[in-house]
């Protein structure tokens, strides 16, 4: 499904990503574990197209399709969602219209007719019940005042709502109480289906509780240096990154 | 040197103007309205034409504007049409009482001035000048000073006609008032017409202005509205200025709260070439309440300056200031809001915020925010931004799949709604929405059927 090949990509200048490889198939889910700084999220945005990231080398391909030949619109519609670490707030566009054009968007790209209102709502209703996100939430601005996890939240429920075939979430679960971890989660895993795929990004293993890992990388210093099954996650938890770090760095010299 | 040259030229002749029909104007008008004329072409001959120099104008340019050659109509043109033919606000559900303007001049199939059952007098001021001299006497040019700008002293000098609004003690008016300021004529004219709405205690209504260009032709008007609002009266104004390119609208409105009073207003300035607003509010007792809202769209060349005073001048009242700008192409804009508290204006709320989004590296904008305090138990704010569409929001709309072009008119829209929304009379606000969207679009917006009439 989703193949990255050799992937460098930069900030002003800085090399950040420095030659990832990573295949993703449907029906798997991917952790993508590491320390501060070692380009987890420059990865989630560069494969959602944000352009603030220059690729100097490499190829990704998203069901055969070249990704670089899509803009961040065409992405989404083509099947790949973002989690944000950070949900933006968009005070004035109501959630409604935000994801009824979205929806809309991504009907039209498949050549389906745009939803009836009657339509609409009543699958709003549905997705609602299955991320357990409150009803008022959703008649406010996008993100507008919600709280970290009301968010996070928010951003399982437009998942929901726009049913990708790859999911990236970027630290969902940064800032989450126990409780809003167990309701995320429990969101994603009732939309894991044998046709999409997941890639969660973590830095810590408590997510992996809940959400299990068919396999788990670990991204250090823009390179995934080690790759292994659920049982990684275990390891790191307890070992923390350094043994890690040394092993490369070791190397590297 | 030969801006200032031209611009006295300009002033010259419009001195020459007058006096060379100052027996017309005076034959033609009423007592009160003459009483006026000769201490405001004084004035203006002290003034003359706001240039750049005076801080007040310094980014609004009126010198090319009045260097245009315009006819001045010392009487209405006769016209030959009824103007349901040629204009019908086709707002859904609007159901208003409508009053309409002609070149500045008070048109009615029906009396120039009439008083309805309720005691509300609405009409012609001309008329109402003749027929109630000591109630338009009362107010007229007591809080537009001709000492205070050029453009009022101009007015007053030569006002023959506008808008006369009275609504008597206790009385809400039930139907919307709409006035209608349409501008028609073959050739560039300036018009300057002059309105008084007069808001007697525990009085209610709500008017609707709407500003239309019907022809081709330039047009410069330079327009002087007074409002009073007596104790516990409440009036909301939303104004719709929606004028052609070649259109250029200097509007000065003064607004004098009473007790308890509360005034709202809305300029929603859609399109025009040039236009200038002033609204000045003076809330002289306690308790009242103001909000001053703007939006303003601009692109190509166009140029929209809004300039606010709003004076605390007694205790427990409450300001609310609001403007935002989406300019586009080489579109430029000025914002100049102060809010001024009097030393025993105690206990007062005053709020002030402009905010601007530049679409293009060629549009500018020049905003100043002043706050001049001289109490010391206060509540006050202000602030400005001038920026571009938030790039955070816009990737985050993509990423959903929204196209780059819906996303950032969804955002633009977002942004101009939150002044949209103020808008009380409630079918207005559903067409201004759909005005607004339109020409975020890029699409023409003219409201009604003069976007045929002037391309």
């Amino acid at each position: 499904m989703l193949h990255i090949k050799n992937l460098h990509a930069s900030i002003d200048g800085k090399e950040i990503l420095r030659g990832i490889n990573l295949d993703v198939n449907p029906g798997e889910i991917h952790a993508i574990m590491g320390p501060n700084g070692s380009g987890k999220s420059t990865l989630a945005s560069v494969l959602t197209g944000r352009d603030i990231f220059e690729v100097t080398d490499g190829e990704i391909t998203f069901e055969g399709v070249n990704l670089f030949d899509l803009n961040p619109e065409d992405r989404s519609r083509s099947g790949i969602f973002l989690g944000f670490q950070y949900p933006i707030e968009i005070p004035g566009v109501s959630m409604v219209n935000f994801m009824k054009t979205a929806v809309n968007e991504h009907r039209k790209f498949r050549g389906q007719k745009a939803m009836t209102a009657g339509e609409f709502l009543q699958l709003m209703r549905d997705k609602k019940a299955l991320v357990e996100i409150d009803s008022r939430l959703t008649n406010r601005s996008v993100n507008e005042g919600f709280s970290g996890g009301e968010k996070k939240k928010n951003e399982i429920f437009q998942m929901a709502m726009l049913e990708p075939k790859l999911a990236i979430l970027d630290e969902t679960d940064s800032g989450l109480d126990i409780d809003a971890l167990r309701i995320v989660a429990n969101g994603v895993n009732k939309l894991k289906r044998p046709d999409n795929a997941t890639i969660v990004i973590t830095h810590y293993q408590r997510l992996l509780d809940y959400i299990v890992p068919d396999f788990v990388h670990v991204l250090y210093n823009g390179q995934i240096v080690l790759s292994a099954g659920k049982e990684l996650a275990l390891e790191l938890e307890e070992k923390g990154y350094d043994w890690i770090k040394k092993e490369v760095d070791q190397v590297q010299i | 040197m030969s801006f200032i040259a031209k611009m006295l030229d300009v002033k010259e002749e419009l001195l020459e103007l007058y006096e060379a029909n100052s027996d017309t104007l005076n034959l033609n008008s009423s007592e009160v309205m003459n009483g006026f004329r000769e201490e405001a072409i004084m004035q203006f001959r002290k003034k003359g034409i706001p240039t750049r120099k005076n801080e007040d104008y310094k980014y609004t340019e009126l010198e090319p504007v009045f260097q245009k050659d315009y006819k001045y109509r010392f009487a209405p043109k006769k016209i030959t049409f009824a103007v349901d033919d040629i204009f019908k606000c086709d707002v859904p559900e609007l159901d208003t009482k409508i009053l309409i303007l002609l070149n500045g001049w008070f048109i009615s199939d029906e009396a120039q001035l009439q008083e309805l059952d309720n005691g509300v007098i609405i009409g012609s001021l001309a008329e109402a000048a003749k027929q109630y001299p000591d109630l338009v006497g009362e107010h007229y040019g007591q809080h537009a000073k001709t000492s205070i700008d050029g453009l009022v002293a101009l007015n007053t000098a030569f006002a023959q006609d506008g808008i006369f609004i009275y609504v008597p003690k206790n009385v809400v008016v039930a139907h919307d008032i709409q006035i209608i300021n349409i501008l028609l004529d073959d050739e560039s004219l300036i018009v300057q017409h002059r309105n008084l709405f007069i808001m007697e205690e525990n009085s209610e209504a709500k008017l609707v202005i709407c500003d239309h260009t019907l022809s081709e032709s330039e047009f410069l008007t330079n327009s002087v509205t007074e409002i009073v609002a007596k104790s516990n009266s409440r009036l909301d104004i939303v104004k719709m200025q929606n004028e052609h390119n070649k259109a250029t609208q200097l509007s000065s409105t003064f607004i004098s709260q009473k007790r308890s009073s509360n005034v709202s207003t809305n300029i929603i300035s859609l399109h025009g070439g040039m236009i200038r607003n002033n609204v000045q509010v003076v809330m002289e007792e306690e308790g009242c309440e103001n909000s001053t809202f703007g939006l303003f769209l601009v692109d190509k060349k166009q140029h929209v300056s809004n300039h606010t005073i709003v004076e605390h001048a007694s205790p427990n009242c409450r300001s609310t200031q609001k403007f935002k700008g989406v300019l586009d192409d080489q579109g430029t804009g000025a914002f100049n809001g102060r809010i001024l508290v009097h030393p025993d204006a105690q206990k007062t709320e005053a709020f002030q915020s402009n905010n601007n989004i530049l679409l293009t590296d060629e549009a500018t904008m020049n905003t100043k925010p002043m706050l001049e305090i001289y109490a010391d138990d206060v509540k006050c704010s202000h602030g400005a931004t001038v920026g571009q569409l938030d790039e955070d929001a816009l990737f985050y709309l993509r990423t959903r799949g929204i196209g780059q072009r819906e996303a950032r008119l969804m955002l633009m829209f977002a942004f101009a709604y939150e002044i949209i929304g103020e808008i009380k009379v409630i079918p207005l606000r559903d067409r201004v929405n759909d005005l607004v969207e339109k020409r975020l679009c890029g699409e023409l917006s003219r409201c009604n059927n003069c976007a045929m009439h002037c391309g």
